[in-house]
């Protein structure tokens, strides 16, 4: 068995690989966190919560309505998207004259009751939700046996975040959006409706959140707080990434997934903590963010 | 300034009779190592509107150091209360050198992920029991004189120290050197350009913050006995933000009355409502962040200074 | 003068509060459940628990020398500081006389402290750490169900017999997971196997693929899966999905009926697996099964059948002696044998650990299972000596004098 210093390659592989599929959902949780912020400055600390709201809106949608996965992908988003849009009109709209952290603690607030809804609903040890008929079994790479599910989950988000990212940096709808960015009020001024593109954004961004947790769903255990912790890695990652950078978010999301995995097989122990020294180490001497424009 | 003073005496003297009066002197001295934590907190976000998410890194460290000077290595209890908080200090000093680099929702963010390494380290590390967390931390005694294990003498230990602690963070507010952390929160550039070394003092607050956390910390893990991950956790963090912010940031009570309130809601409504709990928390800040961003004590004193 | 009023408020206010706290209950019997009721063990005792507590005091009668017998219950989360702080709470304020401990090691280790601070009789029975009488034992432990020596004793040496000589573990990240990692490691190393290496996994964690991976690549015959409920069946499903179950045996440490029922038995065939009560062993458990079974709607675990017995126990020993001094009891509680619907020649040994016969078995194939929940099939029956070993532990303190 060959190996890279004293450690077997194929367990190295095996831990990269697994690394690009969490490297995925980082890439796609960050985007829409990047994408949010970018445009409303709000950090938005519910995105877990809508990530696991749209793991349970697929769980649920199943269990009572038979809406198999397909439908799912597409469905659950919607529902979480409008749930987003509906926060965003009723309860952050007011806070975007007072300073930005307020809108941080309203989403924590948000992200609690959403936990605590689904904790009190359906349990904290959560439910799981059956791998597709058409993605089951595995590819034999040789070095490991790699699920098929997964290897569609990085298909997946790669074709969504490159999506996102043309609608962003290529079209006039993007193009509005960036100006809306750098100036809102003078966007405005041209006959923008910019508190309705806020509106739609901040759905939009909620539903990658929501589309990302149907991917997870059957990958992990459906549960409550599956995004509590995720939420804080992927704050790291787009902080990175350079806040707002959409290529910032993608990149860094599937690099430090690599890294996660590659720490796993080096040193397990850190794997939870590599992140974030990267983080601290970004921002002594890069404090924008890799990507990012200095603020 | 009469009234002020009146609401302290009432205040003290309430705490003072409170385990007369049957209520349960563990459940008041783990309210007063919230309130202390609180206070702590104040000082950085009250009164110089920094927003650390993650002051649980420094409540629940100096918990772990505390009780495993005391337990395992058999240091006194004060021994073990300042080797707790000197190792909170250290531990705002480093996040603290790299966080006040930033300001506003980075400097929360970082604060946040860096006590995120905390409460990993803690889960690892061989002294901590990891998921068990240390357990059957003994009170042990004070000079070898006063035993802390009768939980009424524990509770006038735990009420001296918030006292001190709280007289403290007024004095420090009223020093010239509040005067500098209010002139920063006011306006930071202006600060700068009159010459303050706004870095410095920012260090100095997060520091001093995180110390006091440190010294609840403490406290709690010998009045309770014991030291765990909750101690540590990103929740713990967010509720001393929802202490502050109920109570009233900025305001001298307010954070105590927050931390009392909220403590008590969890104790009382967990038995009732099980997991709602934390809907209702969640739903109180949400609620705190909309209209009531002054909190009790800030809403109480505009009242009275509109009066006058 | 408003601001008089208010005080006066607030200071009646704080007198009702505390009047209404004064209740602790002398002329009650009351016994405290402590749990895990919502999370990953939540299945293997949980409310199901509580049932059964109620079902042994109405067997009983409902009341002991007169008193009342109520029941109190707490999710502990999983959180040692929980567990610990409301025993304390009702030891101080509500009269407890005694105390069940559900699952989890960490929190039952966190509650013994208390038992032997507050002098309150402990009875553990979800969690499975030796330690509970080994090093962390006290006057007022018992230990009643199983425990972790008695689970490697059971599967592991029966795997090692069989051929599976090379190791490696996926452990759960506590107390209760590297007690049981140890008690498989010497076990295996009695018999001349090897343990190859191990990760430990948090607890309560959802994706196992780079545990797992880490296994495979350590190239052993088998997958020792030291830890339990969810997470055990998270595992178990996870080595499933990456193909490692046709390359590793696994082999299920600790696996509980409801989690057999969870996976079905087309996840599960084959496992062994070691129990101290199954709901078919004899007419007396299907009896008790069938009335359990009318009131939750589920066969209960063995730790669920340890609820009633363990209370039905004490009940007795409190009426034996006439009184709840938690000194009597202990003693009277450790000259009785024990021989209910869940034990059968029980006895609680000078460190606390209840003895009593276990059994090893192996899941069915589905074309064995003939009717709902028939699951296990008895390979073999271990005496209580046997399975913990004839000696009381010696890491307990009580034990060296």
């Amino acid at each position: 068995m060959s190996s890279v210093f004293g450690i077997p390659l194929p367990a190295i592989l095996g831990q990269l690989m697994l690394g690009l599929v969490n490297g995925s959902f980082y890439a796609l949780l960050s985007l829409g966190l990047a994408v949010i912020f970018g445009l409303l400055g709000v950090v938005n600390f519910a995105h877990g919560a809508f990530y696991m709201l749209g793991a349970f809106a697929a769980y649920i949608g199943l269990q009572v309505w038979g809406i198999n996965y397909w439908w799912a992908l597409l469905l659950a988003p919607l529902a979480v998207g409008i749930l987003g849009i509906l926060i965003e009109r009723l309860l952050l709209r007011h806070l975007y004259q007072v300073e930005p952290v307020y809108g941080l603690l309203l989403t924590f607030g948000l992200a609690l009751i959403a936990e605590g809804v689904m904790r009190s609903i359906f349990g904290a040890s959560g439910k799981s939700y059956p791998v597709p008929a058409l993605l089951q079994g595995g590819f034999n790479l040789g070095f490991m046996v790699l699920p098929i599910y997964r290897a569609w989950v990085v298909l997946a988000s790669a074709v969504v975040c490159a999506l996102t990212w043309f609608v962003i940096e290529r079209t006039r709808l993007g193009s509005r959006l960036r100006a809306a960015t750098e100036n809102a009020r003078l966007v405005q001024a041209f006959g923008i409706n910019v508190p309705l593109m806020v509106m739609c954004t901040y759905g939009a961004g909620v539903a990658l959140a929501a589309l990302a947790g149907v991917l997870a769903a059957p990958v992990v255990q459906v549960s409550p707080l599956m995004g509590s912790s995720l939420v804080i890695v992927v704050f790291a990652v787009v902080v990175i990434g350079g806040m707002g950078s959409i290529v910032g978010a993608i990149l860094s999301g599937l690099v430090l997934g690599l890294i996660e995995g590659l720490t796993k097989v080096v040193y397990p122990e850190a794997s939870n903590i590599v992140v974030f020294i990267i983080m601290a180490l970004v921002l002594i001497w890069r404090p924008a963010g890799l990507f990012g424009k200095e603020a | 300034m009469r009234a002020q003073i009146a609401v302290y005496v009432v205040l003290m003297a309430l705490a003072l009779i409170a385990p007369l009066l049957g209520l349960y002197p563990v459940f008041l001295m783990k309210l007063l190592c919230f309130a202390m934590f609180a206070c702590a907190f104040n000082l950085l976000l009250g009164f110089t509107k920094m927003l650390s998410f993650g002051h649980a890194a420094y409540f629940g460290a100096s918990a772990y150091i505390t009780g495993w000077l005391v337990t395992v290595q058999g240091w006194g209890t004060l021994a073990g209360i300042v080797g707790g908080v000197a190792v909170s200090m250290l531990l705002g000093l480093v996040i603290g050198a790299i966080a006040v680099r930033r300001q506003g929702i980075y400097f929360a963010m970082i604060t946040l992920a860096l006590a995120q390494v905390v409460y990993f380290i803690c889960l690892q590390a061989q002294f901590t029991g990891g998921e068990n967390g240390l357990q059957g931390i003994p009170r042990g005694s004070l000079f070898g004189l006063i035993g802390l294990g009768e939980d009424r003498i524990m509770y006038y230990f735990v009420l001296a120290c918030f006292i001190a602690v709280f007289v403290f963070i007024r004095r420090i507010v009223h020093s010239p050197f509040g005067q500098v952390l209010k002139a920063i929160r006011a306006n930071e550039p202006r600060a700068i350009s009159l010459g303050y070394k706004v870095d410095r003092y920012k260090l100095i607050a997060f520091v001093l913050s995180a110390s006091l956390a440190g010294l609840a910390g403490s406290l709690k893990a010998l009045v309770l006995g014991f030291a765990t991950l909750s101690d540590v956790s990103q929740g713990n963090s967010g509720e001393v933000i929802l202490m502050t912010l109920l109570g009233g940031s900025g305001t001298f009570l307010g954070p105590a009355i927050g931390a009392i309130v909220v403590v008590t809601l969890q104790e009382y409504l967990s038995g009732l409502v099980g997991s709602w709990v934390s809907v209702i928390i969640g739903a109180i800040f949400v609620v705190c962040v909309l209209v009531f961003r002054r909190g009790f004590v800030g809403e109480i004193e505009r009242w009275f200074a509109h009066r006058n | 003068m408003t601001r008089k009023s208010t005080f006066v408020a607030l200071g009646a206010l704080l007198g009702l509060y505390a009047s209404s706290q004064a209740s602790a209950a002398a002329d009650q019997v009351v016994i405290g459940d402590i749990d895990d009721m919502s999370s990953v063990y939540a299945d293997v005792i949980g409310q199901g628990g509580v049932e059964a507590i109620n079902m042994a005091i109405t067997e009983f009668g409902g009341s002991v020398l007169g008193k009342k017998i109520t029941v109190l219950s707490v999710d502990h989360q999983n959180k040692p500081d929980i567990g610990a702080s409301k025993f304390r709470e009702w030891a101080d304020q509500n009269g407890l006389t005694m105390v069940l401990a559900g699952s989890n090691t960490g929190v039952s280790i966190a509650m013994s402290k208390v038992a032997s601070a507050k002098k309150v009789p402990f009875i553990a029975i979800g969690a499975g750490g030796a330690s509970l009488t080994g090093v962390d034992c006290t006057p007022y432990t018992i230990h009643y169900a199983y425990d972790t020596t008695a689970l490697g004793n059971g599967t592991a040496s029966a795997i090692v017999k069989q051929g599976g000589k090379t190791w490696f573990f996926v452990t759960a990240d506590y107390a209760f997971g590297t007690q049981l990692q140890e008690a498989a490691t010497r076990v295996v190393l009695a018999n001349g196997g090897r343990v190859l290496g191990s990760v430990r996994a948090p607890l309560g964690t959802t994706d196992y693929s780079s545990f797992l991976l880490q296994a495979q690549a350590s190239g052993a015959q088998v997958l020792g899966l030291a830890n339990a409920g969810t997470d055990f069946s998270n595992s178990l499903k996870a080595a499933n999905e990456f193909g490692i179950t046709k390359t590793m045996k696994p082999a299920a440490l600790l696996a509980f009926l409801t989690d057999i029922h969870a996976l079905t038995l087309q996840t599960a065939q084959g496992l062994f697996l070691t129990t101290g009560w199954y709901w078919d062993l004899n007419e007396q458990t299907r009896a008790f099964a069938k009335r359990f079974y009318a009131k939750v709607n589920r066969q209960p675990t063995m730790n669920q059948t340890a609820y009633f017995s363990a209370t039905l126990q004490y009940l007795n020993a409190v009426k034996a002696v006439g009184s709840t001094d938690s000194d009597k009891v202990m003693a009277q509680l450790k000259k009785t044998k024990i021989n209910d619907v869940f034990a059968s020649d029980g006895y609680i040994r000078a460190d606390g650990l209840m003895v009593h016969t276990m059994y090893v078995m192996q899941v069915k194939t589905p074309a064995e299972s003939k009717y709902p929940w028939d699951y296990y099939k008895v390979i073999k029956v271990m005496s209580g000596e046997e399975a913990d070993g004839s000696q009381p532990d010696p890491t307990c303190p009580m034990i060296k004098k």
